[in-house]
């Protein structure tokens, strides 16, 4: 551990704010990337899922 | 061989091969990013000269290599779409552009916060930094571009010329501090000859790279499963793979 205390790994020696912003704003970014495409992936799964059983059950009642 | 190349062109079979893979890639990567974070955030030695600013190394350099190389895997994905005609090409070159997208803008973000404590400037415009702001300006074209078209074969079409065109700017980017007076510092990792950075410092690098290439490959298989989702969403394959 490059710190010997938690105050500073926060400060850095006055560079903390610019260092932690950097990774937070970067974490953010990929957090988004990664679940906006599972959202919209899933949403669309759970129409061909609804599409599906409705015709399921439509061709149940044809029969 | 031939059999690979025609898996990789056969839909049903990409979509199991992301379904596969996923699972296993997401945690690796996930827990290869918060570990090589903590390496370098609080690990790493400080610099003699820039002190801890320089800690944001650690995400500026993997984020502007993988933005340059994801530009590649784009602009190949582009040439075959454009010369075989194969719909999974064209679905991964717009699968990889957001994600180069984001990826020059971290890596712009980051490289402002850093030039702020180190040349007093968020911004300068010299070589290195406007050929990454024209990289980003490329990945926006190319999703613009295909949203510009109604006619979307000949959007896939435009897309895959303009992102081949663009790799033009690749080079440029990797030789402008070499070629241009600059105040971005040169390249500290050379593949030839020794590093210009300490092992203590060079390890979390290179972990961070690895991981943000294994980000980017998860990125986009997200992202292809998305698109293919929604391009065969009336497939027989597909309604069948997710209602079983």
């Amino acid at each position: 551990m490059q710190f010997d205390s938690f105050s500073e790994a926060l400060t850095m020696g006055g560079h903390g704010g610019f260092v932690w912003a950097a990774y937070a704003i970067t974490f953010v970014v990929i957090l988004v990337m990664m679940v906006r495409p599972v959202i919209n992936t899933r949403s669309m799964q759970g129409t061909i899922q609804r599409e599906f059983d409705r015709k399921q059950a439509h061709e149940k009642d044809a029969s | 061989m031939w059999r690979i190349i025609h898996q990789l062109g056969s839909p049903p079979w990409v979509y199991r091969f992301c379904d596969r893979v996923i699972p296993w890639l997401l945690p690796l990567t996930a827990v290869a990013l918060i570990v090589g974070s903590a390496w370098g955030l609080l690990f790493a030695p400080t610099d003699y000269k820039q002190g801890d600013s320089y800690r944001i190394i650690y995400i500026h350099v993997p984020a502007a290599v993988v933005s340059l190389a994801g530009y590649y895997i784009m602009a190949f994905a582009g040439l075959v779409s454009l010369v075989w005609r194969i719909k999974l090409a064209d679905l991964a070159m717009r699968a990889a552009a957001p994600i180069g997208a984001a990826f020059t803008a971290v890596a712009l973000i980051t490289g402002a916060i850093w030039g702020k404590p180190t040349w007093g400037a968020w911004w300068v415009w010299d070589a290195r930094v406007t050929s990454m702001l024209i990289l980003f300006f490329l990945y926006v074209g190319v999703i613009a571009l295909f949203q510009a078209y109604d006619n979307k074969t000949i959007a896939a079409r435009a897309c895959a010329i303009l992102s081949l065109v663009g790799t033009v700017n690749i080079p440029i980017i990797y030789k402008s501090v070499d070629w241009w007076y600059s105040l971005h510092q040169p390249a500290s990792i050379k593949f030839t000859g020794s590093s210009a950075i300490d092992a203590s410092m060079l390890y979390p690098l290179l972990g961070m790279i690895v991981a943000f290439y294994a980000l980017f490959a998860l990125l986009l298989m997200l992202n292809l499963k998305q698109s293919l989702t929604s391009e065969y969403s009336q497939s027989n394959w597909l309604i069948k793979r997710i209602t079983t």
